[in-house]
């Protein structure tokens, strides 16, 4: 028998939205911030003369407009979730949509890690003269030797290349010349670790949240998960003390050579990724707390925060032993 | 309330709010045929300017923001849609489902495209001109060297990127989740099991380009030395992520064309495809070998013996699947009832020029060979070989093969005939002399060449004229088709044809398989 859920011979209906506005909207959306961005940047770089410029205005709006448009279509998600519109096999589309998701993250952060090993394996000890390209050194960067992490830059060690927009100097101003570990008697001092150490308890406080929610302890849950997006907030506050200590104290900065740039960079992403999944973990506790989401079988929404949440700590983990350690 | 079945909405909200993966097919269908002409016109400029030797038309500056706009648009804007379009009219159909797993987003990818393009394209009209540095972007020319429009091409690249992600996302969860009941792996076409894997390798590259394109707009506008010698960077860096994903690209490009034509050729041979089982596990291996020959496009930027020996034999391993799949193809035609209807004559056409263009591929391949081949019109001539007459070719057939069952109109048969003799003499009067004069040493992308290159060029050039003018009969043949080509109404409009998208009516209605189908097809047919 047909009927509202399921098709004349039994089968559960796949629910498809006749018509809807997201896509157009969350394009509007993009397509403003990356073009206000690029207006933006550009500004910055090739010098607009002009004194007054829109793109910011740009930028903001597209992003403003993205992010409630996002909220909307999540919204929307919810809805028809609880309205029952979802079949198991439509709650399938999305638990592979999401593991998907995070294999295309994980390749991004691939290409990232490549660029660090590739420097530090083949390129670095190439511009120092090794290999069949050596004599090259001789000519191009007479003097530069490599160790990571690097004490000067092949342009610092020659004193300045033509046609270099932005210098990349390599001037880092005190004895700090990396974020590896310092010396044992400040371990304890030492960011990176503590990060860690906060990182992997938060993947640990959000799988307790979710043991809770199994067994229907909601009290459980929302104590749990808001513990976790706490550990991420500390991590995020570290990690922006770390950066000033970077910058003004150690002198490491994006233009300081190759070491700024992969230091910035991968732990760059991986913060925007930390703030991301802790954004997620955030919706989830205040539906839980605002509107009592969630029961022991249906809870997609939050399991698929846990699984980036999860994600972003085994990137971590790779960071600390590529970045910091080794 | 029980069923009820609606058509489209009215107006232009039924092609901005589309969720239905028919009408998103044919957005992405049309949009990329657009661009295909914009790639094109940008060809026909080009060949214009090699028309003769010395220079003709216009400057050197924007004879190399011609070659870089045509390789973008034809790789990310006509070939790698149009293959989309094409997964999206007839994947839920092949497999008995409703529609896409996730109709919004299937929406979006598509809609985020026009305006990325809109944006690459104004480029040109920017200060200091569009991007001239090939579609490769290598630094430190896409960097340094770059007009200041280089930031506006990123970010036309990132959204490029996650339409390509979402899509393939998409396809991914509708192979993985939405198969009617007995359609297991082995039974599903090979057009299908093709996209199945292009999606993976779309998920597992594409953000590679990312990264590469990021690190671009890093250097460029933040100072950092990732593809920078003096900061302790290396240009080459540049080159080995860009082809990490660029090789995979190419694959992406061409195992679906492969699976159109694993479709086509059985049905006018009115035989099973011989040796599908053999055929996904090529089409798989390809893809495993597709991560890691990525050098054997940087062969002569002085990599290590033990690197380029690796390259070169991981490379040569490629033709392997590959040839497994031409002689299926053969084979399925062997002592088959062959007719030769337009999709069966591009499809063999493919064949042969395809072939041609993976023996060229082979000669590349060998490193020592290439350091003579390298970034020259030999160079050119293999991957249009690939390119066009394999890509283009084959999914010109997918139109012709397809159309009456999307429309319930045939198309004009001794037209498209027409069309497919004209491409293939004006494909080959293009690109063959391009080999010899490639192996004589005439450089890619220059505007000017040496006076021994002239007739070869000219020839290139006219054959170009033809081949973009018969694409116009093309255009042609299939709006008078839309419009008022004679009425179909057979649900199989081949006889040949197998498949569930040949047993819902002609033309394909609005939504289909609301209701799983049973299906039929033993195991190991296609």
């Amino acid at each position: 028998m047909a009927s509202d859920t399921t098709t004349a011979r039994g089968y559960e209906k796949y629910y498809v939205p006749e018509s809807s506005s997201l896509a157009v909207r969350a394009t509007i959306g993009l397509v403003l911030s990356v073009f206000g961005a690029a207006l933006v940047l550009n500004d910055m770089t090739f010098g607009a003369q002009q004194e007054s410029s829109n793109s910011v205005w740009v930028l903001t709006g597209g992003l403003v407009f993205f992010v409630f448009t996002m909220a909307s279509w999540f919204g929307t998600v919810i809805k028809e979730n609880i309205a029952g519109m979802n079949s198991g096999q439509l709650n399938q589309s999305y638990v592979l949509g999401m593991f998907w998701f995070i294999f295309s993250e994980v390749m991004f952060f691939a290409a990232f890690f490549g660029a660090l090993l590739y420097v530090r394996q083949f390129a670095g000890p190439w511009l120092a003269g090794e290999g069949d390209g050596g004599r090259m050194n001789g000519l191009l960067w007479p003097g530069f030797e490599f160790s990571w992490p690097p004490v000067t830059t092949p342009q610092e060690v020659v004193g300045g290349v033509d046609a270099q927009a932005i210098a990349n100097n390599g001037a880092f101003i005190s004895q700090e010349k990396s974020m590896a570990p310092a010396d044992a008697h400040v371990w304890y001092a030492w960011l990176p670790m503590w990060n860690t150490l906060i990182l992997l308890s938060s993947s640990a406080t959000v799988h307790v949240a979710h043991t809770a929610l199994l067994s229907d302890n909601r009290r459980k849950f929302n104590l749990w998960l808001g513990i976790t997006v706490g550990l991420a907030l500390v991590f995020l506050g570290l990690q922006a003390m770390e950066y000033y200590e970077a910058y003004a104290l150690f002198g490491l900065t994006l233009n300081s050579g190759i070491y700024g740039s992969t230091f910035f960079m991968l732990t760059g992403f991986h913060g925007f990724h930390v703030a991301m999944g802790m954004t997620m973990l955030l919706v989830q506790l205040v539906r839980s707390l605002k509107n009592r989401h969630f029961t022991a079988t249906d809870h997609f929404g939050f399991e698929a925060s846990t699984w980036y949440w999860h994600f972003v700590d085994v990137v971590w983990v790779f960071l600390f032993l590529f970045v910091y350690i080794l | 309330m029980g069923d009820h079945h609606h058509g489209p909405a009215k107006g232009i909200s039924r092609w901005l709010f589309t969720t239905n993966h028919k009408d998103i097919g044919t957005m992405y269908l049309w949009f990329s045929f657009a661009m295909f002409l914009l790639g094109g016109f940008f060809a026909m400029v080009i060949r214009a300017e090699l028309f003769q030797p010395g220079m003709q038309l216009i400057e050197p500056g924007f004879f190399n923001q011609m070659t870089t706009l045509h390789g973008l648009i034809m790789v990310f804007g006509a070939i790698m849609p149009s293959f989309v379009g094409l997964a999206n009219w007839l994947i839920p159909m092949m497999i008995g489902a409703p529609d896409m797993a996730l109709p919004r987003m299937n929406n979006w990818s598509f809609w985020i495209l026009p305006p990325a393009f809109l944006m690459l394209a104004s480029t040109l009209f920017m200060e200091g001109g569009a991007p001239a540095f090939g579609w490769t972007f290598y630094a430190p020319l896409s960097t340094t060297y770059a007009a200041p429009s280089v930031t506006f091409f990123i970010f036309a690249i990132h959204i490029l990127g996650v339409s390509s992600i979402m899509g393939s996302i998409n396809i991914i969860a509708t192979v993985m989740n939405m198969r009617a009941p007995g359609m297991t792996y082995m039974k599903m076409p090979l057009f299908v099991w093709t996209w199945l894997i292009t999606a993976f390798l779309l998920v597992a590259v594409m953000p590679v380009l990312a990264g590469a394109v990021t690190m671009m707009l890093m250097d460029i506008h933040f100072g950092t030395s990732f593809f920078s010698a003096a900061g302790g960077g290396d240009p080459v860096l540049f080159q080995h992520i860009f082809w990490f994903f660029g090789h995979p690209e190419v694959y992406i490009i061409i195992l679906p064309a492969f699976g159109v034509v694993s479709q086509i050729i059985p049905a006018f041979s009115r035989k099973p495809l011989f040796g599908y089982a053999s055929m996904v596990y090529a089409t798989a291996s390809i893809a495993f070998l597709s991560f890691i020959v990525w050098a054997h496009h940087m062969y002569t930027v002085g990599m290590p013996v033990a690197g380029e020996l690796f390259f070169m034999y991981a490379t040569m391993l490629i033709a392997v699947p590959t040839g497994v799949k031409v002689f299926n193809w053969i084979t399925t035609m062997w002592r088959g009832a062959l007719s030769f209807e337009t999709p069966m004559l591009f499809c063999i056409g493919f064949l042969v020029l395809f072939t041609l263009g993976g023996f060229t591929g082979l000669m590349l391949s060998i490193a020592p060979a290439d350091f003579q081949y390298h970034d020259t019109y030999f160079v050119v001539a293999h991957f249009h070989y690939v390119m066009v007459a394999g890509a283009v070719f084959s999914m010109t057939a997918a139109i012709y093969y397809w159309l009456p069952k999307w429309c319930g109109r045939m198309y004009n048969e001794s037209m498209g005939k027409t069309h497919f003799w004209i491409s293939f003499i004006g494909f080959n009067i293009t690109f063959f002399p391009q080999h010899f004069v490639g192996l004589a040493g005439m450089p890619r992308r220059i505007p000017d060449y040496a006076l021994q290159f002239a007739d070869f060029n000219m020839m290139s050039s006219i054959g170009a004229f033809i081949y973009g003018a018969s694409q116009l009969l093309f255009l042609f043949n299939v709006i008078a088709t839309i419009v008022a080509g004679k009425r179909v109404s057979e649900e199989k409009v081949w006889d040949g044809a197998e498949g569930l998208e040949w047993t819902v009516a002609t033309p394909a209605p609005y939504h289909t398989f609301e209701e799983p189908p049973a299906v039929p097809r033993p195991a190991g047919t296609i």
